[in-house]
């Protein structure tokens, strides 16, 4: 501080001075004396000390060749150019010129200066320099043009709409390097424009991972607004698109969270080691474990108390154990709080007692135990500690006064000693309120207390008068005299308040001839029956605000703050994300730089080429089967989709370049038609599990056509479809043509009401599909946790023994999705595989789960309410391990 | 997002500022001090402070609060996380973080911080990166620059900044091709008062010294991967390989570098690797008080365990303490009341203990409150989860590397309740 004052107090000599030789070094010919100067200057401006008069010298040197010298003049130039606007003006064509240099690294650090400098004059340049920066070649200096956006923007709020069109074009950039930056802009500019994410936004899923730390945590942020404006909220809704679109949002986020950032990581208990993210951390946990209390009871041994912890820290902890306790785990807990008691650090103490008072009311059970640890606590040594526990335990007397007078005449004894005001305070309140519990004792108080009116603390003095006033209106004999004692003194008190209670208590109280209706009342006011209270935790109403925002951190909207709109009531189109087929191809071949790991182009296209080919062979989809990896799930659902617009456009043309098309994954196929009996045209059938577009309830059919025979077949379409009640199809549009040798593939719907009943249909032959059952669910994403709490309801249980071909954990998690459309769950245990779906048409839970033992003995569980299917899977997938 | 910072040392000066946006006036750190004021211990003040026009998120490390100016929402995480690697960034440039340091390279500092955020937001901070656009100050280089004019600013964009593994520069060369990795585990526990364990966890790390030439991809498997199912990774770790065959595929960063993090919870077993018995007793009316401790190795697989230093902080009543060491030695600080015993190896034949008696205030009633015991040690060539490295091999390039693996086990929170 001193330092920082030195040269505007002496003004006119030394500093002076001092700046001549830095001018006359800065007009020097040498680079090395130019770049000594603007070290010095540059440090200067860090300490904070004003070096803006030497700006006409060190502008000059914009242009000078040295790369660390000019470096040196940016830092200047952006820190005093809003402060000398018409100088700055002069350097404006150095940058301009930088703009077109052939080395990318000048381009952009000339266009990041230029966005700097915050002259209004300079708008229309910048805004220039933006557009064309932002289609360069090189993805950095795109990257600095998104960066810019922001900074012209705030310079110049009305070339939004200009800067719309850029961030437009840059949402639309496939580099990850541009893809976080351009967000943001997004997100300080125009986060209204939701519109605009449509189009990109299954790249920007799939990009994500490959994103830098920071732009993953903005990129998230904005899906997050946007999942919750385009999709029906998942825990309720029904409908499988959306859901499944959702999934693959949430799927492409959970492998980030594993990874090296801090920032992603609420869930996480474990990188709680940092002081600053302990403090934040435990704050989001204490909000979560308000309303999710399952997701972090198993881990409330990570939340105990250690004695080196900072005193803020045992705080937060302590809300979050005391949000965590019920009736199971209180035990463990009030043990753990005694030990806190006798801490050192009194704050501490008292946030614990609070705790034990809060626990109490929350637990019924324990009530009593509670109460009569804290009134052992009423004996402690410690003034702090008498004084906490007094308050807690007048509110926890309040639930059920008539069991515990004892407790309330051993806290009347209390009075001679304490001397805490809030304590005192709350002990006279109780006498006064439970006066009829103790009525030898209570006058006898008011007496003490009489006597030492006048020294006492205003709110300990405004008990008194409340003690005085029950008491008269209930034990006048005794009291009368008193009370007007008391009264008397408080009408001469210093403190307005107490003034002015103790007349409005005479008032009412003491019965006069001008006492208005009132004082009739006076008993129904005075004693009425007070609600007990609630100890509610402070972190109840927090969780309005986004977790992990500022605003939930300070429980205040911060500037800029995003409401997250609530879903909405109905899905707005799916359709509006779909991409031309093209780009979402490419999109899916930039995904995996980290996974693949290579910069080469080469090796990825083998992988893309492999995963065409999986088709062929059963086995080689062993590692990227879907349900095993989220990301291959993804890439792959991208894929099929685009594969589904093609097949239709296909179907309705009639025939054409089909045969190259290969289902995503290994598909079992059925027959529907032989080519004998079909006379030449043969049919076979697959459940592709893939979402039926057009009705969520419906599950998929890919019917694949060929016609073995030397002639056409016209007109391929369904008709008398007989269905058992309930069902419903959604037919195929009608192919018109099918050239003999050809193939053509098309899709329906069929919804079979979660039974494996059959749907018949003419196909020019009379035919029939029967699913198997493991074709009526689709897979639900869920985590280890949800998956306990929802299975233990109508269990089918069976033990077997393993194939030996499947003993090892990938071949069952194979077989069993290749049995059944279900999703993998995460477990910990690796004696266990967990699977997940829900029924297509109900909507009803399947859980399923493989606990191997020794030597290929297993059991198998399958969890659903409905039965039928219940023990259907289970056959299936016993055959489907045993085989 | 990020306006300014300000840097502060121990005795409330701000040393440093730089603005990324308009100028903030160093008066707004009048708050934080404030605050400062407030707290009783430095570690208590709150990292966010909320003032009139601006958010304050603060970090303390090395002793220097890094003030971070928020105008605006921004996750709290995102800053502090920032501002930790601002700190790390300082670490590896001057090999220290301190007052000192950061103001004999104010230059290089504004430099890096500069490249560091663009308008507030994060630009470049991989490590590599920075390294390439300004190069770390050495005393060579510095007597060179003096000389021939030449600066410590790169001309070029690194190369991985473009590229798809922006962790690693290009052209890297050694004589000496070296991989070292350490398994280091610290582990947190609570014992109660009866000896029995509350609460065990183990916090593991790998960190790495790789020192290979040109592009190598290696793979690092382990015994007995089951036991990591808790895991954070450098950027680098190819997820998807790990989650289908749990081996850690990488190209490494290069240099020194944190592979990945892992968790070992309390639900399998935590071995502890020492007891302790304890007796320490206060007697109603007399001034003296009993002092007894005792300390045991345990699953320990024979290995030493060494460094062992135990701290605690008495009750305040306690005037003095007159204790007798078997081993090592330890001190008492009768203003703060902390007592710490530097007992250095644990010889299994001939268990530690320090026995006495601790005076008390004349006339005072007995503390009410029991100490705790801190205890820290080191166990050299093992890792108390059990876990254990299969094999490292690498591809891509033609040479043989050097490779070695080590492993440590410390103790983290390591606490004993009376």
């Amino acid at each position: 501080m001193k330092e920082e004052t030195r040269p505007c107090v002496i003004p006119g000599c030394f500093s002076a001075r001092r700046h001549d030789d830095l001018k006359e070094m800065l007009d020097s010919n040498k680079d090395s004396l130019k770049l000594e100067a603007m070290k010095r200057i540059v440090a200067m401006i860090a300490r904070g000390k004003n070096a803006s008069d030497l700006f006409p010298a060190v502008v000059k040197n914009v242009a000078c060749k040295n790369i660390e010298v000019k470096k040196l003049v940016y830092v200047y130039l952006v820190r005093y150019a809003e402060e000398q606007q018409d100088l700055a003006l002069l350097s404006i064509s150095t940058f301009q010129r930088g703009l077109k240099d052939p080395n990318q690294l000048i381009r952009a650090s000339a266009l990041r200066v230029l966005s700097s400098i915050r002259v209004t004059i300079i708008v229309p340049i910048m805004m220039l320099a933006i557009k064309e920066a932002a289609s360069d070649m090189s993805p950095y200096v795109r990257k600095t043009a998104a960066h810019a956006i922001p900074k012209l923007y705030s310079l110049d709020p009305e070339q939004k709409d200009q800067l719309i069109e850029v961030i437009e074009k840059l949402l639309a950039d496939k580099t990850t390097l541009v893809a976080g930056s351009v967000v943001m802009a997004f997100e300080e500019v125009c986060p209204e424009r939701i519109d605009l994410i449509h189009k990109n936004y299954r790249k920007l899923c799939n990009l994500l991972i490959d994103v830098e730390e920071w732009g993953q945590v903005v990129i998230i942020n904005m899906l997050t607004r946007y999942a919750r404006t385009q999709f029906l909220n998942p825990n309720i809704n029904v409908s499988r698109v959306q859901n499944w679109v959702y999934s693959l949002f949430r799927a492409v986020s959970l492998p980030i969270e594993q990874s090296h950032d801090a920032a992603l990581i609420y869930t996480a208990i474990r990188k709680i080691l940092i002081c600053e993210v302990q403090y934040v951390v435990l704050q989001n946990v204490a909000t979560m474990t308000i309303k999710r209390r399952g997701m972090f009871e198993p881990y409330l041994k990570s939340f105990y108390i250690r004695s080196t912890d900072p005193t803020q820290i045992k705080i937060l902890k302590l809300e979050v154990l005391t949000n965590l306790a019920n009736e199971t785990n209180i035990s463990t807990i009030l043990r753990e709080f005694q030990t806190y008691i006798k801490s050192m650090d009194k704050d501490f103490v008292a946030a614990t007692i609070q705790a034990i008072g809060r626990c109490a009311t929350n637990i019924g059970e324990v009530r009593d135990t509670c109460l009569n640890g804290l009134v052992q606590l009423l004996s402690n040594r410690d003034e702090l500690v008498v004084a906490e526990s007094v308050v807690v335990i007048k509110k926890l007397l309040q639930m059920q006064p008539e069991k515990h007078s004892d407790i309330i005449k051993h806290m009347a004894k209390l009075t001679d000693n304490i001397q805490v005001p809030m304590a005192r305070a709350s002990i006279l309140w109780l006498i006064g309120e439970y006066c009829e519990h103790v009525p030898k004792i209570a006058p006898d108080v008011l007496r003490k207390m009489a006597k030492s009116f006048t020294n006492e603390e205003d709110i300990v003095k405004l008990q008194i008068i409340n003690l005085a006033a029950k008491l008269y209106l209930t034990n006048s004999k005794q009291t009368k005299l008193l009370t007007q004692y008391v009264l008397n003194l408080a009408k001469y008190d210093q403190n307005y308040d107490i003034r002015d209670r103790a007349r409005f208590i005479r008032q009412l109280i003491v019965p006069t001839e001008k006492s208005g209706a009132l004082s009739k009342y006076a008993k129904k006011l005075f004693l009425a029956l007070k609600p007990a209270p609630v100890l509610e935790s402070p972190f109840k109403d927090r969780d309005h605000f986004q977790l992990g925002s500022l605003s939930h951190l300070l429980n205040a909207k911060a500037g800029g703050y995003q409401e997250l709109p609530d879903w909405p009531e109905a899905a707005p189109d799916p359709s509006v994300r779909n991409v031309e087929v093209k780009e979402s191809v490419r999109a899916v071949g930039t995904v995996t730089y980290r996974d693949t790991g290579s910069s080469e182009e080469e090796v990825r296209k083998p992988e893309r080429k492999s995963k065409q080919s999986k088709s062929d062979s059963e086995s080689e989809s062993e590692s990227e089967s879907e349900s095993e990896s989220s990301e291959s799930e993804s890439e792959d659902s991208e894929d099929s989709e685009a594969e589904l617009k093609k097949k239709k456009k296909v179907v309705s043309g009639g025939g054409g370049s089909f045969s190259t098309i290969a289902p995503s994954s290994a598909l079992k196929s059925y027959e529907l038609l032989h080519r004998i009996t079909g006379e030449g045209l043969s049919v076979e059938y697959c459940f592709s599990r893939q979402p039926f577009i057009p009705d969520a309830n419906m599950v998929a059919v890919q019917v694949h056509f060929t016609n073995n025979s030397t002639s056409d077949t016209k007109s391929l379409h369904m008709e008398d479809v007989k269905l058992q009640s309930g069902m419903r199809v959604k037919e195929f549009p009608e192919i018109e043509l099918l050239p003999a040798g050809e193939t053509a593939t098309a899709v329906m719907g069929i919804d079979f009401c979660d039974s494996t009943q059959t749907a018949n249909f003419q196909l020019k032959f009379f035919v029939s599909i029967q699913p198997p059952v493991g074709e009526l669910m689709r897979p639900f994403f869920m985590t280890e946790n949800e998956f306990k709490k929802e299975q233990g309801e109508e269990e089918n249980c069976e033990k077997l023994t393993l194939d030996v071909k499947c003993r090892n954990e990938h071949a069952i998690v194979q077989k069993v999705t290749t049995a059944a459309n279900l999703s993998r769950v995460p477990c910990g245990s690796d004696k266990e595989c967990r699977f997940a779906g829900r029924t297509v048409t109900s909507s009803s839970l399947v859980l399923v789960t493989v606990a191997t033992k020794d030597q290929g003995a297993a059991q198998l569980t399958v969890n659903c309410e409905k039965m039928v299917i219940g023990t259907m899977l289970v056959k299936d997938i016993l055959l489907a391990l045993t085989q | 997002m990020i306006h300014s910072l300000f840097l502060i040392n121990a005795s409330g000066d701000i040393f440093l500022e730089k603005h990324w946006k308009s100028v903030v006036s160093r008066s707004v750190c009048d708050y934080f001090f404030e605050a400062q004021e407030r707290a009783s211990e430095p570690e208590n003040v709150p990292p966010v402070i909320p003032t009139p026009h601006h958010y304050l998120i603060s970090v303390l490390r090395h002793r220097i609060y890094f003030v971070a100016v928020i105008q605006s929402e921004v996750p709290p995480l995102f800053v502090i996380e920032f501002l930790h690697r601002v700190v790390d960034t300082f670490q590896d440039y001057f090999g220290v973080c301190t007052e000192a340091a950061i103001k004999d390279n104010v230059v290089v500092v504004y430099e890096l911080l500069e490249e560091m955020l663009d308008n507030g937001f994060p630009l470049a901070t991989e490590s590599n990166i920075l390294k390439e656009l300004i190069k770390p100050p050495t005393i060579l280089r510095t007597m060179v620059n003096t000389i021939t004019g030449s600066t410590n600013v790169g001309e070029q964009l690194p190369t991985g900044q473009l590229s798809v593994v922006p962790w690693r520069r290009t052209g890297v060369k050694y004589t000496n091709n070296e991989a070292y990795f350490d398994v280091v585990e610290e582990i947190d526990v609570i014992i109660d008062k009866s000896g029995s364990t509350i609460t065990a966890e183990i916090q593991g790390v790998i960190d790495a010294c790789v020192k290979l030439t040109g592009m190598p991809d290696l793979t690092l498997s382990f015994m007995n991967p089951r036991l990591l199912d808790d895991v954070s990774f450098h950027p680098c770790v190819r997820f998807k390989r790990w989650e289908a065959e749990r081996i850690l595929s990488f190209i490494p960063p290069d240099g020194n570098f944190r592979l990945l993090s892992y968790h070992v919870s309390s639900q399998n077993l935590v071995a502890i690797p020492v007891y302790v018995k304890h007796n320490i007793t206060f007697r109603e009316g007399s001034s003296q008080g009993r002092f007894d401790l005792t300390l045991g190795p345990k699953q320990t697989m024979g290995k030493v365990v060494e460094s062992v230093l135990v701290s605690s902080q008495l009750p305040r009543g306690v005037l003095n303490a007159n204790l007798n060491p078997s081993q090592g030695t330890y001190t008492f600080d009768p203003v703060t009341k902390l007592l710490s015993w530097d007992v250095g190896k644990i010889n299994p034949q001939k268990l530690p203990s320090l026995k006495g008696t601790m005076s008390l205030q004349a006339g005072a009633s007995k503390p009410d409150e029991n100490p705790t015991f801190n205890i820290q040690f080191k166990i050299q060539q093992m890792a108390i989860s059990g876990l254990k490295v299969n094999r490292l091999d690498m591809y891509g390039e033609k040479y043989k590397p050097f490779k070695g693996i080590k492993y440590m086990t410390k103790a983290g929170k390591f606490q004993v309740r009376t």
